[in-house]
């Protein structure tokens, strides 16, 4: 019989028994149980941890997670047509390229010296954002969308000494529940209902909700949950300033190269999700958050986050990198800080910037360009098939757009014969005979064309 | 007939190849590298963009033209406009400029638990099946993920002792928050809303006390003893019928263990209040004591540190929390279910603290750090959380034959996974920092941190050796230590002059805290400095 094999893990160089004992003689320390001499006896483990039999060889692990990867079914074998807050866009090898640099992907927090190349890629990327924004400050990324926004709101209140906090536009349903335990702490959360028939802002219904003259923060999107352009987002802004609130705009940035930022009218914060910015969808996980603002000393006093600032050396015509402001994070000062800083979503901040980097003010108009044509041509298609219906058609929409089920099939029902017939689509909203939709700049004609016949079928 | 060439005496030992010095002549690459927005001219391209069919442009015509002007761009953005293969090399270039953790001995970074990301790893989630998954698929199409997450929950309420485990937070500090909204929701459930303070040491993570405060808690900070341990009496002091919960860490980020944690958390659950226990610190009690057998009700890892997932210059991280069965209702929303066939995604979950991010969870890390305990099994965590005490104290007793470093509190006891290091004797002598020999550290290829603020240990230094480095790399770290010690003793201008060999000199840091001239873009460099 053949004899057990020596296990040493090659991620454990000093398992090897002859170092382990040389350095355990080095020191002094006839075993290892000698560092553990500080946990007492009543809450050791005396038994080893029952986990599966482990795949020590990479070839038997490889096999494994392949087994487990073919029950996967990607947006690359099926067509989809899923949006609504994580998107479907081409990402440029670039991008890849860069990301997965072992000194980019592997680096953590380093000085600014021989981390200068981290420093100086989330600076431009901060900067590059600011571009887009029009705004002079932008932060190092928050962990995702939905905490931007949440942050966006309580450093609105703390500028303004405010508490109240209203919600103008149509927001993730997921958004809200993380933006109501976030506020919850000494905020009013309210949330302003849309136009049920158009999902549009209801400025009558905003104006009252700022009637009481305490509200910190007025917070619309741009799109909105549903996809809505909001023609009144400009006039949100100055309902909002006449209030004496601060106007706080969501917005995709990968909609910048054709509609105005927010900054431009009205918003006093801009936050958002940067996942669209060349970052894979990754089930969930490539979600990263902005958050940007004015130059103005009181509002940078209220980001939690990391900002990076450039700074001479001490060698002329040599820059640098450091961290502005640093008092105000709680690496600083803990509690007494704003809110807290940690890790978060930095690499997802260098990809963003590669990909703005690519793109240049040329790529983000032509694919907010497309995404819009794409999106128009879908309304219009799926308008036409019967039984469903698209509401408010004079609406410009950008990726997502709803759609209402008027025959009796559910909502549910329509993305289940849509994955039979090879389509993913269809993200079923509150109301359980709508939908929503979302086409970006990888989708074709022919693309949009076979969803609307496919639902033509399901529907007859 | 070739011409002659020059003649050079070669005696027989130049021939050879030379030994290495001790100490690696190190130098950064250093490209220079100007400013995106310095680089390319107008018109270049980086990539291209479909453009519309023609049929759906003749159809559509200009959809924006439909919205109010003031909402159209009119001014297309300030971006830089450069061909493909400069942005790449300008990137590769800050790359090279940045020392990764693959490429020094990256044991300096205490705390942070820096072991190698297995690169088979980074395959499994570049996959299309992975990344090119969209979070709301039909759960037909995605069973393989939802598998994965479903195991790695189980793998991590074992290794903790906890009942169920929720993988949503997006990092450790997001884990921290999710246990404390958790506490809110737990007391709110239960009636017993006066509960409104929480408590934490000093020397856990700032996270824990910025966490509570944000939630809405006030935070009361025990301080250690003369011998380095959460002070057991400021404890009891403490607690109270407004105690809602003690987040605390074990060992503590000075690499010490509390004895007496279970008797922390008797105090407080006779108190009336909840314990969480902060795990950022577990490697080196893998396998050897759970958060469970402790008594504490909530935990979190971190699997960016304990479960090997990279640290992509500061996330996408990926944080875990563990409850008890009492606590479960409150995890966040969705759970993963399974019914022994199939896995599903469960929103149904009134009592829950809801979305704590969009999604699940950073899956890549989740698939990572699941690859990470199979490669290894129970067998293999307890090595490497052995090897990991084990390179901690070598490492120990090679930094304090230095001149001019301590190691305060608790004399004589080992550090489990890291220790907490002063300079302090050797600032008296030289009236050199902490930091100035962090930065010196960089000129040989390397680098340390010093510790949170504040410096309760005085000019500390936090190194945290992992399981991943040999023996000999332990040597050469030590080896860089002894000799930017002795420089600061025999040439401290070298020292408070440093780095000279990585990619930039000091920074004048003075314009960074004056609103007038700090620069966080381009933007408002241009407008502030330049003028323009």
């Amino acid at each position: 019989m053949a004899e057990r094999r020596p296990y040493i893990h090659p991620y454990i160089p000093n398992s090897v028994p002859t170092v382990r004992k040389s350095m355990l003689d080095a020191i002094g320390a006839a075993d290892v149980e000698d560092f553990y001499a500080d946990i007492p006896d009543a809450i050791r483990l005396k038994r080893p941890l029952d986990l599966p039999v482990p795949l020590h060889s990479e070839a038997e692990l490889t096999r494994h997670v392949e087994g487990l990867l073919s029950r996967n079914t990607s947006t690359r074998q099926l067509l989809s047509f899923l949006g609504a807050g994580c998107y479907q866009h081409h990402v440029p090898a670039v991008v890849d390229e860069v990301v997965n640099r072992s000194e980019f992907l592997t680096a953590y927090a380093g000085e600014p010296y021989e981390d200068h190349g981290r420093f100086q890629a989330l600076w431009e990327y901060q900067s590059l954002m600011a571009e887009l924004l029009e705004t002079d400050v932008v932060n190092v990324p928050v962990y995702d969308g939905f905490q931007a926004t949440a942050t966006a709101l309580r450093m609105a209140a703390r500028a303004t000494g405010l508490t109240r906090l209203v919600v103008a536009t149509a927001i993730d349903p997921d958004k809200l529940s993380k933006v109501a335990d976030y506020v919850r702490p000494g905020h009013e959360l309210v949330v302003v209902p849309v136009d049920p028939a158009t999902g549009r802002a209801d400025l009558a219904a905003v104006r009252e909700g700022l009637d009481g003259g305490d509200v910190a923060a007025l917070y619309a999107e741009s799109p909105s949950y549903t996809g809505l352009i909001d023609p009144a987002l400009a006039q949100l802004g100055e309902i909002a300033h006449a209030a004496d609130a601060l106007y706080v705009v969501g917005c995709n940035p990968l909609s910048l190269g054709v509609l105005a930022p927010p900054s431009a009218y009205g918003a006093d914060i801009t936050c958002g999700d940067i996942q669209p910015l060349g970052i894979h969808m990754s089930f969930g996980g490539g979600n990263a958050g902005f958050i940007a603002t004015r130059d103005d000393e009181d509002l940078v006093a209220e980001y939690p986050s990391r900002l990076f600032g450039l700074v001479p050396t001490a060698v002329e015509g040599e820059f640098g990198f450091g961290d502005v402001a640093y008092g105000r994070t709680s690496f600083a000062i803990r509690e007494e800080g704003k809110e807290w800083v940690g890790t978060a979503a930095a690499l997802h901040g260098i990809a963003a910037g590669v990909y703005l980097s690519l793109m240049g003010p040329q790529g983000m108009r032509e694919i907010g360009e497309t995404i819009l044509a794409n999106t128009a041509y879908a309304r219009g298609r799926l308008a036409d098939v019967p039984g469903i219906e698209v509401p408010d058609p004079d609406a410009v929409h950008f990726a997502d757009f709803p759609i209402r089920l008027t025959g009796s099939l559910t909502a549910e029902r329509v993305s289940e014969e849509l994955l039979r017939r090879g389509i993913l689509g269809g993200t079923p909203l509150a109301d359980s005979r709508a939908l929503l939709f979302c086409v970006t700049e990888v989708h074709t004609r022919t693309d949009i064309d076979r969803l609307a016949d496919t639902l033509k079928e399901i529907a007859q | 007939m070739s011409a002659a060439r020059p003649s050079v005496p070669v005696s027989p030992k130049d021939a050879r190849i030379a030994v290495k010095p001790r100490l690696r002549r190190f130098h950064q690459a250093r490209w220079d590298e100007k400013l995106i927005f310095e680089l390319g001219s107008p018109g270049e391209r980086g990539v291209l963009i479909p453009a519309p069919d023609p049929q759906v442009a003749a159809e559509v015509g200009d959809p924006a033209a439909a919205l109010p002007t003031a909402l159209r761009r009119t001014v297309p953005p300030a971006l830089p406009e450069l061909s493909q293969n400069q942005v790449l090399r300008h990137y590769l270039r800050l790359s090279q400029e940045n020392l990764g953790a693959d490429l020094n001995i990256d044991v300096g970074q205490g705390t942070c638990t820096m072991k190698y990301s297995p690169k088979v790893n980074d395959q499994f989630v570049r996959d299309p099946r992975i990344a090119e998954l969209h979070p709301r698929q039909h759960e037909d199409t995605v069973q393989g993920v939802l598998e994965i997450v479903h195991r790695l929950e189980g793998l991590l309420a074992e290794i903790s002792g906890m009942d169920r485990v929720t993988l949503q937070p997006g990092a450790g500090s997001a884990a921290i928050y999710t246990n404390v909204a958790m506490i809110r929701a737990y007391f709110a459930a239960k009636g017993d809303p006066e509960r409104d303070e929480i408590i934490t040491t000093i020397f856990s993570h700032p996270s824990n006390a910025a966490c509570a405060k944000t939630a809405g808690f006030k935070v009361i900070t025990l301080h250690p003893d003369a011998d380095g341990y959460p002070d057991i009496e400021a404890l009891k002091a403490a607690v109270g019928p407004r105690t809602a919960a003690l987040l605390i860490t074990n060992p503590e980020d000075t690499g010490i263990y509390n004895p007496r944690i279970e008797e922390f958390v008797r105090i407080v659950h006779e108190a009336g209040g909840l314990c969480s226990y902060d795990q950022a610190n577990a490697n080196g009690i893998l396998g050897i004591t759970r958060a469970r057998d402790a008594g504490f009700d909530l935990c979190h890892f971190n699997l960016h540190k304990t479960f090997s997932t990279p640290h992509a210059c500061g996330g996408p991280a990926a944080g875990a929390c563990g409850v008890t069965e009492e606590l479960a209702p409150f995890l966040p929303r969705p759970t993963v279910a399974y019914d022994g066939s199939r896995y599903t995604l469960d929103d149904d979950r009134p009592d829950s603290v809801g979305k704590m991010r969009p999604f699940y969870g950073v899956v890549p890390n989740l698939v990572r750090a699941y690859a990470w305990i199979m490669a290894l099994g129970a067998e293999g965590l307890r090595e490497a959380a052995e090897i990991a005490v084990l390179n901690n104290n070598y490492l120990m007793h090679q930094v304090l034959k230095i001149r001019g470093v301590s190691m305060p509190y608790a004399a004589g006891r080992p550090r489990v996974e890291q220790a907490r290091y002063s300079w302090e004797q050797l600032h008296a002598d030289t009236g050199l920092h902490s930091e100035d020999l962090g930065l010196r550290a960089a000129d040989f290829g390397t680098h340390y941190w010093t510790s949170h603020h504040p410096y309760v240990v005085p000019e500390p230094m936090t190194l945290e050796p992992t399981e991943s480095y040999s023996r000999a790399d332990l040597d050469e770290y030590a080896a860089i230590l002894a000799e930017v010690a002795r420089e600061a003793y025999e040439d401290p201008e070298t020292v408070r002059t440093a780095p000279h060999r990585s990619t930039v000199h000091r920074v004048k840091e003075d314009s960074l805290e004056d609103p007038a001239t700090w620069a966080v873009t381009w933007r408002a460099y241009r407008r502030k400095v330049l003028g323009a």
